[in-house]
């Protein structure tokens, strides 16, 4: 029956075995492919496109490169010892008119404002002033504007001449590029990025620890109830995900404001005067509180779905043996839940270091966290660049922490149910 | 093989004192309900000697499991007390009992090692580091797994997880060892292999051993003395032997071994015999055992081995003759298993030896069947 290896094994009609297998599963294979394709273009369409278009944003730079091209192309040779000559000057005249004429001033402006604070008003001013410039054009300019007689203008200039850049995340990480070309620290003013990824972190981080201490008992009672019960308590869990978001975070508000029902009942207790009445919203304890929450679930589950598999008979064992009840839990339980803690962590951190709603609405100043900034710059500062490059960074953190979990546990653990 | 491991346990069995070595284990009229509306054990009764291996046997849903559960602390009684050496056990929790347990599906740890998981009841009872080695090898050697220690469960075949689990619930030197169907996962050749290992370790230790099982083979091979549960009632409690040869009623009758059953009424009693009018009209000479007095349904059971076919030139004299017709004959080597219809039953079976003069039986072919009236028991309807 055997065959020597160099010959490929044919059908009875001669085909060689694996074309008329590849024949044979063609049409499962194209039929299989058809039904998935909805979601693949769905997919594409509404996640793959917008996170190829977020990193591409965040390093995006065409500002300067197109709409000062003459003065690129007059600066290049120009060693930055001295101011550069009248033909950059002239050529920087002539970008300006015609983008004044063209109207997208602004998108350069804003763009070298972000490097240099005076660089808008720089350039608008000289803009209205234009018509009336005459040659020589450099004393002409800093005539207009004290900025143009400034090595620092032409360095960040020649710099910001590239089509890609990285200062946005350098600004996404509160540094930036000296004139000389150091990577150096912002002022501490104006430091506000790097404070609010580690608060993100460590919010998080305490958010999946109280999810973890509130789930773990719930999860264990899901799998050890009775049917009737479990059955109840299982949809008391699931309850919240069929509320909407906005309702279980407003309700918040409405129980722990400081004329909320919970200091309203803790006055009327006499357990806190009335004019000490707590702070528990539009702060870090507001955000930690609903969060938990909210989040809940995205622990109980995992939890569950692992303290399921585990047959009751380890305990009793355990038991049998000698082990005290708690020591049999420590010994033998609880190391056998590890997958069901690290798959139900991985999943509420990752969430929550994403999450915007609640913290905008119940974090206050003190409880935001760093996607409340990417929306900031979306929406108010208009400065895109600088969130692409926020949240390509968040992207990023996620993957490092979901690759490390595959690697230690393996993401096939994480069910939910 | 393991002297210092028997040497211990008879000191132990000393120091316990005489008077519970025949009152070792004991179980007086528990009661066990779940629901508060249905009992699953009613009034279950036992008395265990020290070193005795008993079996508690019946089809699933009849309690015997739920009886184990009670001796090892996962079950309280609802009624009734459950003693060892003399003490009432009932509030005492799991762990302070000392009772070795052995699981359905072994429960062992998966995220031990085999040593770790021997090691475990040592560890808790806060032995040494050598004297737990020391325990843990001894006790691999019992079971035949010297160099198995650093595997983990999953490693290992299910025979091998099995003499873990064993070893396991032994290395700690419980005087009480609870078995709950813990060959019932494995294949035939494999389930026999350990019945007589399990026995083995018994007979060396002379450890006391409960063993719960549905096997009736695995019962007869192994027990001193087995309990038939039914309906959470103990049917009847007597060595394998007894069991097989005396059944005290129809339920036991039929569970232990194969059975024919006929169907009557009696009509007479004379001394320990009765008569017994079948169904279908015949009379058969029967052992009183369990019937009631004239007039009671009754229902006669009899082994296919104690049936004899009578040839004409036979001298044998039984005291029920009958005219039976062959319906199925199978061949089984030493023996034809004969299915023939007899006293209007349709499913008697009879086992011929495969000698002279039987191997002629075709379906079909009428031949004369006769049994003693010592082997025919006239039992419970």
């Amino acid at each position: 029956m055997s065959q020597s290896p160099s010959v490929p094994l044919t059908t009875a009609d001669g085909v060689p075995l694996k074309t008329s297998l590849r024949r044979a599963v063609r049409r499962s294979k194209v039929k299989a492919f058809l039904l998935v394709s909805p979601l693949l273009l769905f997919l594409g369409i509404a996640f793959v496109m917008p996170i190829v278009e977020m990193l591409w944003r965040s390093v995006d730079n065409p500002e300067v490169s197109t709409q000062l091209s003459r003065t690129v192309t007059a600066l290049e040779g120009w060693n930055g010892d001295a101011l550069p000559d009248e033909p950059v000057f002239a050529a920087l005249v002539e970008d300006l008119r015609e983008g004044q004429a063209a109207r997208n001033l602004g998108l350069l402006s804003s763009r070298l404002n972000y490097e240099k604070s005076g660089m808008r008003s720089a350039i608008n001013r000289t803009a209205r002033q234009l018509r009336a410039v005459e040659p020589p054009f450099r004393e002409a300019l800093i005539e207009i504007n004290d900025t143009w007689g400034e090595l620092e203008t032409w360095r960040l200039i020649q710099r910001e001449a590239t089509p890609y850049t990285l200062s946005y995340y350098l600004a996404a990480v509160d540094r930036q590029l000296t004139p000389m070309g150091e990577i150096v620290q912002v002022p501490d003013h104006l430091k506000v990025h790097v404070g609010l990824f580690w608060r993100t972190f460590w919010m998080s981080a305490v958010i999946t620890g109280l999810t973890l201490l509130l789930g773990y008992p719930i999860a264990f009672l899901l799998t050890s109830l009775p049917l009737r019960h479990s059955n109840l308590l299982m949809i008391l869990v699931l309850l919240p995900f069929w509320t909407s978001l906005l309702v279980r975070t407003t309700t918040w508000i409405a129980i722990l404001q400081s004329q909320g029902v919970l200091n309203d009942v803790m006055v009327a207790l006499g357990v806190i005067a009335d004019e000490a009445r707590w702070q528990m919203i539009h702060n870090k304890a507001g955000t930690i509180i609903a969060m938990t929450h909210i989040l809940l679930p995205f622990m109980i589950l995992p939890l569950y779905s692992v303290m399921k598999t585990i047959p009751p008979s380890y305990m009793r064992a355990a038991r049998s043996l000698g082990g005290k009840p708690f020591l049999s839990f420590r010994r033998v339980y609880f190391p056998l839940t590890i997958p069901g803690i690290a798959a139900g962590g991985i999943l509420v951190f990752i969430l929550s270091i994403g999450y915007y709603i609640t913290p905008a609405l119940v974090g206050g100043q003190s409880g935001r966290f760093i996607t409340n900034y990417i929306a900031y710059h979306m929406q108010t500062s208009l400065n895109w660049g600088l969130a692409a490059a926020i949240a390509s960074i968040l992207l990023f953190v996620v993957i490092v922490f979901y690759m490390v979990f595959n690697r230690l546990i393996g993401v096939d653990k994480v069910k939910l149910g | 093989m393991n002297e210092s491991l028997l040497q211990e346990r008879n000191d132990n069995a000393r120091e316990a004192g005489h008077e519970t070595d025949t009152h070792f284990a004991r179980f007086i009229n528990v009661q066990k309900s779940y629901d508060g509306v249905e009992l699953v054990v009613k009034g279950f009764n036992l008395d265990i000697r020290r070193g005795e291996f008993v079996t508690l046997l019946g089809p699933s849903g009849s309690g015997k499991t739920t009886c184990l559960m009670m001796m090892a602390g996962f079950e309280t009684p609802t009624h009734g007390q459950i003693l060892l050496k003399g003490d009432p056990i009932n509030d005492l929790p799991p762990h302070k009992r000392g009772i070795g347990m052995v699981f359905q599906n072994y429960a062992l740890f998966p995220h031990m090692s085999v040593a770790e998981n021997l090691a475990f009841p040592l560890e808790v009872r806060r032995l040494s580091k050598a004297e737990t080695k020391r325990k843990v090898e001894r006790a691999l050697a019992m079971v035949r797994l010297e160099d198995f220690g650093d595997r983990r469960p999953a490693q290992l075949s299910g025979g091998q997880q099995q003499r873990v689990a064993l070893a396991r619930a032994l290395v700690f030197e419980p005087e009480l060892v609870l078995m709950d169907e813990p060959l019932g996962a494995l294949d035939k050749n494999l389930r026999e292999e350990m019945q007589y290992e399990i026995k083995r370790i018994h007979a060396d230790l002379g450890v006391t051993m409960i063993y719960v099982t549905h096997d009736q083979t695995e019962a007869l091979t192994m027990s001193d003395r087995i309990a038939v549960f039914n309906d959470g009632i103990v049917q009847q409690l007597a060595s394998p032997e007894a069991l097989y040869e005396a059944p005290e009623n129809a339920f036991v009758a039929n569970f232990i071994g194969e059975n024919n059953r006929l169907y009557g009424e009696v009509t007479e009693t004379i001394g320990d015999r009765c008569q017994v009018r079948l169904d279908s009209g015949e009379t058969v000479l029967a052992k009183a055992v369990a019937a009631g007095g004239v007039g009671a349904r009754t229902t006669l059971s009899l082994r296919p081995e104690r049936v004899s076919i009578v040839s004409q030139e036979s001298d044998e004299s039984f005291d029920n003759r009958f005219r039976a017709e062959v319906k199925e004959v199978i061949y089984l080597g030493d023996h034809l298993r004969t299915r023939v219809n007899v006293c209007g039953n349709d499913e008697f079976i009879l086992k011929a030896p495969n000698a002279k003069g039987y191997a002629s039986l075709r379906p079909g072919q009428s031949v004369d069947i006769g049994w003693s009236s010592s082997d025919c028991r006239a039992l419970d309807a």
